[in-house]
């Protein structure tokens, strides 16, 4: 999971007052962010039980589905922010996620780790693969089933026809702008239908 | 342990029935448990489902195996904490359980309701237990809940009275039933009316009761209840006596069929055939969407309450899917909902046993509530 910093500069990236989807929205800490700091307000989707029960504790809304199963029950441009952050990679269906994304939100906002981050490189380089405080698995044990890079998911926004409203790296909770490919170790994007 | 007592309150005034027909000089049963706050802001109104009545939780003085029927739900420590909230479970009309029923003499006639009585719906049930609440001083509840049918009458609270609901707490229900459901109740109603015991309903006056009818309606009822899963894991195909076949058609053979047959010998003892025809006709009918042209989104509109919507993955009887157009249609309406859907063996019945998650999300659920109301410790736990 993204820490702190990570998430409180994604959380800027929220305008005031916006309906909010989290989609992956673990034990409700951004969405109840979201909810004091910045007048959002709106639901976290989330699969695991006791992810959901720190939601209802906190007083988030949350609904308990499988990301995989799509967003059915939501309709059309329903929400002004699609979040999914740390989500895409743990995502079997995870393309049509991001679609799914754009449809139900005005504004889509990804993160997630950016495999190229330069210390990843020297270590696949070194001939392994990178455990990092971002990437802390073993690659036996990681649930993250989807590793891409920060060029990666630029590539496939334009494959699915959305419009990138915003893309750059994060790194120790500081916006990354320039060679964001390299120099973050997480990777925002932010885009429309 | 909590001492329930149940109490009763007489209504003169007649109530008028969504049939048309009214009814006058009934009574509800009722028992509440915990203490009404100064500001009145902690009542929690318990509805229940089909085979239950007003005795929630705990158990009647000296009476130590007359728990609640959601007792593991509802009690000081518990989810539902009645050192913190006002709870009240109260009986519905046509109940054979203390309230007035088919069994009780109707005043025009001066001879028992029998088949006469009233046919009731959902909103009956919700209109008369509003009044019993005006009784009560209770202008506001912190939160109704129920499951099953209880959850739809929870539902229909927040769609009938929406200022007077803070909280909706629905658990494996549905916005209405399905047409297998409806015909699962059909067969139960025709073992019933078509037992030579049931004299049109009126066979109180023949002194029987049609206990052939009741005990197959229990019987089909139950089945739907549980899982295939749990069944196989409980019975199998475990025979009642040794390991040899008895080859005979008639006599019970195997476990399941043993525990069926007592299951339905249990119900036809305490159960009335008229509340059971009564009470699944009120399950048929429930549809909130029908006034809206089949739309549950509109339907949903009315409702300003916050919910939470809890589904067992294994109940087909009123399955997960049922509950998610519940969800959507709230969404639609940008309503405050959680949703937990348990991964619990158990079918239907899952919503009175006990599942640590489905305990833990009901608890933390009324624990925000409770903030929310600043339902503080009012008694001890002792």
């Amino acid at each position: 999971m993204s820490d702190r910093m990570t998430w409180e500069a994604i959380a800027h990236l929220v305008p005031l007052g916006s309906r909010v989807l989290d989609l992956g929205c673990g034990d409700g800490a951004m969405l109840d962010y979201l909810q004091a700091q910045r007048g959002c307000s709106g639901y976290g989707i989330e699969i695991d039980d006791a992810n959901v029960q720190a939601c209802v504790k906190r007083g988030v809304n949350v609904i308990q589905l499988n990301l995989d199963e799509g967003l059915s029950m939501f309709a059309d441009q329903s929400f002004d922010v699609v979040l999914q952050i740390d989500t895409l990679q743990h995502l079997r269906n995870a393309e049509v996620v991001l679609r799914e994304t754009a449809r139900v939100g005005r504004t889509g906002i990804v993160a997630f780790p950016n495999f190229a981050h330069w210390p990843n490189r020297v270590s696949v380089l070194a001939g392994r693969m990178p455990v990092t405080r971002r990437l802390p698995y073993q690659w036996y044990d990681t649930p993250n089933i989807r590793v891409g890079t920060h060029a990666d998911l630029e590539v496939l926004a334009q494959r699915n026809q959305l419009q990138i409203l915003d893309s750059f790296g994060i790194q120790n909770g500081r916006m990354i702008r320039w060679m964001p490919n390299l120099l973050a170790s997480t990777s925002v994007l932010k885009f429309s239908r | 342990m909590l001492i329930a007592t149940p109490q009763s309150k007489h209504f003169a005034t007649p109530l008028d029935l969504q049939s048309g027909a009214s009814i006058r000089d009934y009574s509800l049963s009722y028992e509440t448990y915990g203490t009404l706050n100064a500001e009145r802001s902690n009542a929690v109104l318990v509805c229940h489902a089909l085979n239950a009545s007003h005795h929630v939780a705990g158990v009647y003085e000296g009476q130590e195996k007359s728990a609640g029927w959601w007792d593991n739900m509802i009690g000081p420590g518990k989810p539902v904490d009645t050192d913190r909230f006002f709870v009240i479970g109260v009986n519905n009309l046509g109940s054979c359980f203390g309230s007035t029923g088919p069994m009780h003499e109707n005043p025009d006639t001066g001879r028992p309701y029998g088949a006469d009585f009233p046919v009731m719906t959902v909103e009956d049930w919700v209109a008369a237990q509003a009044r019993l609440l005006d009784a009560l001083g209770i202008d506001r509840l912190a939160a109704v809940m129920g499951g099953s049918l209880g959850g739809m009458q929870a539902l229909s609270w927040s769609l009938q009275y929406p200022k007077r609901v803070g909280h909706a707490v629905v658990v494996a229900s549905a916005p209405n039933l399905t047409a297998e459901n409806i015909a699962f109740n059909e067969v139960a109603r025709r073992a019933i009316v078509t037992d030579p015991d049931f004299h049109g309903g009126n066979f109180y006056a023949h002194d029987v009761i049609p206990k052939r009818g009741l005990r197959i309606a229990r019987m089909i009822g139950h089945i739907t209840y549980l899982s295939d899963d749990v069944m196989n894991e409980k019975f199998g195909r475990e025979l009642r006596q040794g390991m040899d076949l008895k080859f005979t058609t008639q006599d019970i053979e195997f476990q399941i069929e043993s525990y069926l047959r007592y299951q339905g010998d249990k119900f036809a003892e305490y159960f009335d055939a008229n509340t059971y025809l009564l009470i699944t006709r009120a399950l048929d009918y429930f549809d909130p969407a029908r006034s809206h042209d089949g739309n549950l989104s509109r339907a949903l509109a009315a409702a300003t309450a916050k919910f939470l919507l809890v589904s067992f993955t294994t109940d087909w009887r009123f399955s997960p899917k049922r509950s998610r157009e519940l969800v959507k249609a709230l969404l639609d309406n940008k309503r405050d909902v959680s949703y937990a859907e348990i991964d619990a063996p158990h079918g239907h019945d899952a919503f009175l046993l006990d599942d640590a998650r489905y305990m833990g999300v009901v608890r933390s659920y009324f624990e925000r509530i409770s903030r929310e109301v600043g339902a503080e410790q009012t008694g001890s736990s002792a």
